[in-house]
């Protein structure tokens, strides 16, 4: 085979890749009527209690904000664009309603821009503060890392609010970035987000949702490539307490070769009516041989009354590839693991404690930001308190 | 003191079709120093027995006595009776994944302790142990037993016994598995923990090979939960010759 042989292939091939639907997640649309108020009973939709999204779907238009405060290295900004401006970026679209009702009621955008070649050791911090679930919020955030940057951002949700926000991240060439969104909101707060992640070539990104707090929490984490070369690897961590609903769904789109993908998302379940939802995609486009791609969901149930769901799914064009596989796996606390530890002197609550702390450690050490490393053990441990060691005797 | 002894140990597992009983009355005394070895073929209880005076919840006592230096065992959690100084270590151990080997030996010995090891001492001490074991220090580092050979998991339980130093060790099937150099290895390992003084071991084995290196006092033949036939070590040469059959033969014309 000649090299224009190839060449002309691999336009043909990009051209069919047009006509490729995930069935999971639709191209994006700024048109709001290409997403009608879901029923629940869609498959998008179906894990979802859409009662407890007090109203966020009617999309009624508020301007009322979340609390902003910044930890800004110099070279970093953090301003205000109009929304024409956002998608003149490159934003990447609404493709569900929650994101296109944003888009349409937030009022413009903000950009945090970390410019080309700038390398960061300090996090960027965005503390975003609610004040009351009675408060309906849009929000729209754009994040450009140029080429060749190195940065981290991290995004910190308290407080409470009825919270439904679009964001885009923009990874240039050759940039490295490590995004991390941290739920701690308040017991009553419902926060739907969809992060857009566009990975410039041979550019690296790891993304890591971390939630713990809230009513209901709804996010998606979408993957996409400019190039190729691009890598991009979406942690998750989730502890759901009594009637809690934290729903993450992630999609992994290979629309260009030789770039991978690696998700991993762990959690714990424990009290009456806590529910998790964990939804897998990654789409495989013929245009994208040579990628790598895994997927692992998995979910520790802590006590009775808990329902966690875990849907990995994969969707392939081209088998000319270097890998994919995907695992998921639900299960309750080992009592051949208990017995062993508590057979070494070991009581049966440290013995617990081992066991949960265990399951979470080696995503914890992954998410790469000590000082977040450090809070998020403490929180595993507070959260194991509330439950698990409650009822035990030392 | 701290002799063991078992007296008419009845145990019973649950079953699909109810319980079943599995250990028909076990008779048997480890006095300070002795090394006793348990011998009989698949399924005549002689892991049940280990993992019963363990306190795995699988097991039912449903008579019989247990007492480590004159304590009810059978009255302890599976933690306590680690505490008292029992060991058993396991033919297939258990997978605990994100939790380092340095933690688990450290958070063990402190709960048989009661309190936390000396740094220094600890450091060493450990070293010392996997060293002796053929066990690279960075072992310590991996989780526990996850991804381990076998060879590595059974010469990790003999780490832990060595370590964690109790009173009476039950081995149940160690050798099963393992090369001839790692059954020298680990056999060295359970030789330096029975050359303290008055430590008591259970030795669980299906074969006569690891008696070439250990050597036990008393050797008891196990067939249908009880114990056939007790004798020296001149019973396992018998039973290298001849097999278990005779007992089997025997056990099935009682039933």
């Amino acid at each position: 085979m000649t090299v224009t042989d190839t060449a002309r292939e691999s336009v043909a091939a990009s051209l069919e890749q047009d006509g490729v639907q995930s069935h999971l997640n639709p191209p994006p649309s700024y048109d709001l009527t290409d997403h009608p108020v879901p029923t629940g009973r869609e498959e998008v939709w179906r894990f979802t209690p859409l009662k407890r999204l007090r109203g966020l779907l009617d999309g009624e238009p508020s301007a009322a904000s979340l609390r902003w405060e910044t930890e800004l290295p110099g070279g970093v900004t953090l301003t205000e664009v109009t929304g024409d401006e956002a998608v003149g970026l490159g934003e990447l679209g609404p493709n569900d309603r929650p994101s296109a009702l944003a888009v349409a009621h937030a009022g413009g955008a903000r950009l945090l821009d970390v410019p080309a070649d700038l390398e960061l050791d300090e996090p960027v911090v965005l503390h975003l503060h609610g004040e009351s679930a009675d408060d309906l919020v849009w929000g729209r955030l754009v994040v450009r890392i140029g080429a060749h940057a190195r940065a981290t951002v991290v995004i910190n949700h308290t407080g409470s609010a009825r919270y439904s926000a679009i964001t885009t991240v923009l990874v240039g060439d050759g940039a490295s970035v490590n995004v991390l969104t941290l739920q701690d909101w308040d017991d009553d707060a419902v926060h739907l987000g969809r992060d857009a992640i566009r990975v410039g070539r041979d550019a690296s990104v790891r993304h890591t949702a971390i939630s713990f707090g809230g009513d209901l929490v709804r996010l998606h984490a979408n993957v996409e490539y400019a190039a190729p070369g691009g890598e991009a690897e979406l942690l998750g961590l989730y502890f759901a307490d009594e009637g809690q609903h934290l729903e993450h769904r992630l999609f992994a789109d290979h629309n260009a070769p030789r770039t991978r993908s690696n998700v991993l998302y762990k959690g714990a379940l424990q009290g009456e009516g806590a529910h998790t939802v964990w939804i897998g995609n990654v789409l495989i486009r013929k245009v994208a041989e040579g990628i790598e791609t895994y997927e692992e969901n998995r979910n520790l149930v802590l006590s009775d009354g808990c329902q966690a769901d875990s849907v990995p799914n994969l969707e392939i064009e081209t088998g000319e590839i270097e890998g994919a596989g995907h695992a998921s796996a639900t299960a309750r606390f080992d009592d051949e693991q208990l017995f062993y530890l508590r057979s070494r002197g070991v009581s049966e609550k440290e013995s617990r404690r081992l066991v949960v702390h265990g399951f979470f450690n080696d995503l914890i050490r992954k998410v790469g930001i000590p000082s977040i490393e450090e809070r998020l053990l403490a929180t595993v441990e507070a959260e194991l308190a509330k439950n698990v060691l409650r009822d035990v005797d030392a | 003191m701290s002799e063991l002894v078992i007296q008419d140990l009845q145990v019973s597992v649950d079953t699909e079709d109810g319980p079943k009983e599995i250990l028909k009355g076990v008779t048997l005394t480890i006095k300070d120093g002795e090394t006793h070895a348990i011998m009989g073929p698949n399924g005549s209880g002689k892991s049940t027995l280990a993992y019963s005076v363990a306190g795995h919840p699988k097991y039912t006592v449903t008579g019989g006595s247990v007492t480590l230096g004159g304590e009810d065992v059978l009255a302890m959690s599976v933690d306590e009776r680690a505490r008292a100084g029992l060991f058993l270590a396991m033919q297939y151990p258990v997978e605990v994944p994100g939790v380092s080997v340095a933690n688990f030996l450290r958070t063990a010995k402190t709960a048989i302790d009661g309190e936390a090891p000396k740094l220094r001492t600890w450091v060493k001490d450990v070293n010392g142990v996997l060293g002796n074991l053929n066990l690279d220090p960075t072992f310590a580092q991996r989780s526990v037993n996850e991804g381990f050979s076998g060879g590595e998991k059974k010469r990790h339980e003999i780490a832990q016994l060595e370590l964690l130093d109790p009173k009476v060790a039950i081995l149940d099937e160690t050798d099963s598995g393992l090369d001839i150099d790692a059954l020298k290895i680990v056999s060295e390992g359970v030789n330096r923990f029975r050359a303290q003084e008055g430590k008591g071991v259970l030795l669980i084995t299906h074969y006569t090979r690891i008696l070439r290196y250990i050597q036990p006092d008393y050797v008891h033949v196990f067939v249908d939960g009880r114990v056939a036939e007790q004798g020296g070590p001149e019973l396992a040469d018998q039973l290298e010759a001849e097999g278990y059959d005779k007992y089997v033969k025997a056990a099935a014309a009682r039933a």
